[in-house]
């Protein structure tokens, strides 16, 4: 079962990539999504048989490298961990699957989008079941491939081949702090499987390694060097500017790559290396201010920027700060219950947005919209239950998850976890704002679309809007269902099992009534006001970004992340690079390497040539010194 | 009277070698020189071997060069046949002129 659950991906993407001519874009389409169907049911029986039996299995498929003690095999882990990241990934994978049947209908490259989308789903499958570093470090690459791919799907739009290039690049930075925190795992414990590591993790605690006459504690630099791995795939703070630009792929992509399951796989990384990220304090500090730098900077990016995806793109980077920062403070089953419902709800809103570009013909900018809730209303709807459980509104998935991951920063009882609980609620008021300034902006108010009639717009075909229903109902009751599952403390439920490991038990103490409900209520409260500022009195809106003009343009510029990389790292290595190329490359190696010695041999031959003048008298009379030479030299010696 | 000696025969042969060496080099005409020029050369060394025969009382000196004397005819006529079939080709047997093996 597992075996087929995770090559059925593979299968389909080969079939699709290879065979996508001769078998016909529709039939691509249909084995594509329903390989993809069979493996979520497949997951979702797997799922079912962990919650129920504790199910727990290490299927071997072949051994990938024996080489002295290093042993590496191809394996399917399954815990619970790795179960539920099945389940998130193969179920939105296949709904994403069936959507872009719909949306991509005008494209004339759909067997290569679809096979790409399977591709990246066993990747990823790879990725959460591996059972070393190693295979994960592959699945980690498989999955950085495909989004590269997928960012780049449209070829022919420059700057989607730049978006791609870019999130190649700045992936490539974290995956060598990933690289290098797995060879010093390699070199400390002598293996890469996790079991075997983590069983040893307790006697390398007090070992200390010196570099550059710094020393640090040996556990403390191998998670710093994963959370680096982890921040490039999870889109943290510093290595985040890839995550908005790859919004120039299709809108399915940025769905299911870029909302749902790859850039979560940073914190599956890191929950799944718990038993040895809790054995560093000093990481976890730093993972959870890292989390909720990156929590309050891509909300307030959020609320002034205009492209609809680019939106919830920020709105990505900021819920991956809060699963950050829970991990930060120990409570990596509630990153992960985070993670779950993120999936979702984020999806469901990607793809809401989807439709929404959909009907308006590829029109990205929330300023060019408005007033379409009465032409659209299912996907109305369904945006506004994604909204909603995103912001955190009672009852609805984010409201279990995003509360718990304040509770427990706040129950963590020291000042960082109090400031990590104080910049959550911050930050989920400005969720609220931005995310209902994306609906009012986008379905309410005065219709402001000048390319398109408004008589014109028409709702998503029906394979659209059946994944986004299916979405839906797991946005609205997925935290409500397995909240207990995930995080409910005590009593016989361990849902995790061996999975996650906690050094000290996570606080079961119940938190203050005030800090339960401060979130919802601004939550609630930030509607009508953003009903109020958006729709009803622009004005105010502009007047406040008027007044604070410097602050609003750091804003749109986005922290000036973009020009300050430009300024450090992109325009001095071009410096680099074009002083190497002009004076090392061209006026040394050159010079002296290829092109002196093709100069050089041609002089010579120019010279030789001159010998052979054709004169028959000149060849005699120089065979008769050469003879005379050699007579000489024999006679004298 | 002064005794002809040996070293007289090996100076004239010198001589002639010399003048059909030059003969090849100095000569810009014709092709034809530079054939007799080597009938030269072929005659000096005939000259060397006939003295040192005599000089040596050895006759295989001797029966050697009409062995030379033989090879220099057969040379001599496929020499002009080919400078014939040269000038049939290029209508000119001018040694400045030749030079299609120039690089």
């Amino acid at each position: 079962m597992e075996i087929s659950l995770l090559f059925l991906p593979l299968v389909a993407s080969i079939t699709s990539g290879f065979f996508g001519k001769y078998i016909g874009d529709r039939a691509s389409e249909i084995i594509t999504s329903l390989f993809i169907s069979i493996s979520a049911i497949l997951s979702l029986i797997l799922f079912y048989n962990v919650i129920v039996n504790h199910y727990e299995s290490n299927v071997v498929i072949s051994t990938w490298i024996n080489s002295g003690s290093l042993n590496v095999n191809w394996s399917i882990k399954v815990d619970a961990l790795s179960s539920v990241m099945l389940v998130v990934v193969t179920l939105i994978s296949s709904l994403v699957h069936i959507y872009s049947i719909g949306y991509m209908s005008d494209d004339p490259h759909k067997p290569r989008f679809m096979a790409y989308l399977s591709l990246f789903t066993f990747a990823m499958l790879t990725l959460v079941t591996s059972d070393n570093f190693l295979q994960l470090f592959f699945g980690w690459e498989g999955v950085g491939l495909c989004s590269y791919f997928l960012i780049g799907f449209w070829f022919k739009k420059d700057s989607a081949n730049a978006a791609a290039i870019k999130a190649f690049i700045v992936n490539r930075v974290g995956d060598f702090g990933f690289a290098l925190g797995i060879f010093l795992i390699f070199y400390l414990f002598g293996t890469v499987n996790y079991d075997e590591v983590f069983q040893q993790v307790p006697q390398i605690i007090s070992k200390e390694l010196s570099f550059l006459g710094i020393h640090l504690k040996a556990i403390d630099l191998i998670c710093i060097l994963l959370f680096i791995g982890a921040m490039g795939k999870s889109a943290q703070i510093f290595l985040h500017t890839w995550l908005p630009d790859a919004m120039e792929g299709p809108t399915p992509v940025s769905a299911l790559i870029h909302a749902a399951t790859m850039v979560t796989a940073g914190v599956f990384l890191v929950v799944r290396c718990s038993p040895i990220f809790e054995y560093s304090p000093l990481t976890l500090n730093i993972i959870t201010i890292i989390g909720m730098t990156t929590a309050f900077f891509a909300a307030t990016i959020a609320l002034v920027q205009t492209d609809i995806k680019k939106i919830i793109a920020y709105s990505t980077c900021s819920q991956l700060g809060y699963m950050f920062f829970a991990a930060g403070v120990g409570a990596y089953n509630v990153a992960m219950f985070h993670l779950f419902t993120h999936a979702f709800f984020k999806a469901l809103l990607f793809l809401a947005s989807g439709s929404v570009i959909h009907s308006f013909k590829d029109e990205q900018k929330i300023n060019e919209m408005g007033g379409v809730y009465k032409k659209l209303p299912y996907t109305w709807i369904l945006m506004i239950i994604g909204t909603l459980a995103l912001t955190g509104f009672p009852f609805l998935s984010g409201f279990y998850s995003k509360d718990a991951i304040i509770e427990f920063a706040y129950l963590k009882g020291n000042t960082l976890g109090y400031y990590a609980a104080g910049i959550g609620i911050f930050t989920a008021l400005l969720t609220s704002v931005y995310s209902w300034r994306l609906i009012f902006k986008t379905f309410h108010g005065s219709y402001n679309n000048k390319k398109i009639k408004i008589d014109e717009m028409h709702e998503s075909p029906m394979i659209m809007m059946v994944p986004l229903i299916v979405l839906s109902i797991g946005a609205i009751f997925s935290g409500f269902l397995f909240k207990d599952l995930f995080i409910g403390h005590g009593g016989e439920n361990n849902f995790w099992g061996e999975s996650i490991k906690f050094l000290n038990p996570l606080s079961t103490e119940h938190p203050p009534l005030w800090i339960i409900l401060i979130t919802p209520v601004i939550v609630i409260l930030s509607i009508p006001i953003s009903y109020y500022l958006f729709v009803k009195n622009k004005k105010i809106t502009d007047d406040i970004s008027e007044a604070n003009k410097p602050l609003y343009n750091f804003l749109v510029n986005k922290w000036y992340f973009d020009e300050l990389y430009d300024a450090i790292f992109i325009k001095s290595s071009k410096k680099i690079g074009l002083f190497l190329w002009r004076n090392i490359d061209v006026k040394i190696i050159d010079r002296f390497g290829p092109d002196g010695i093709a100069s050089l041999i041609k002089n010579l031959s120019i010279k030789a040539s001159k010998f052979q003048s054709g004169f028959v008298y000149q060849y005699a009379f120089i065979m008769l010194l050469g003879f005379s030479a050699l007579l000489t030299f024999l006679i004298l010696k | 009277m002064i005794d002809i000696g040996l070293g007289h025969y090996l100076t004239l042969g010198a001589i002639i070698f010399t003048i059909g060496i030059v003969g090849i080099f100095l000569n810009r005409k014709n092709i034809i020189v530079i054939l007799m020029s080597i009938e030269l050369i072929l005659l000096a060394v005939n000259i060397n071997l006939v003295s040192f025969s005599i000089f040596l009382n050895d006759l295989t000196g001797q029966i050697f060069t009409l062995f030379i004397l033989t090879v220099a005819a057969a040379e001599a006529a496929i020499g002009l046949a080919i400078i014939v079939v040269y000038y049939r080709n290029s209508s000119t047997i001018d040694v400045e002129k030749i030079d299609s093996l120039k690089g």
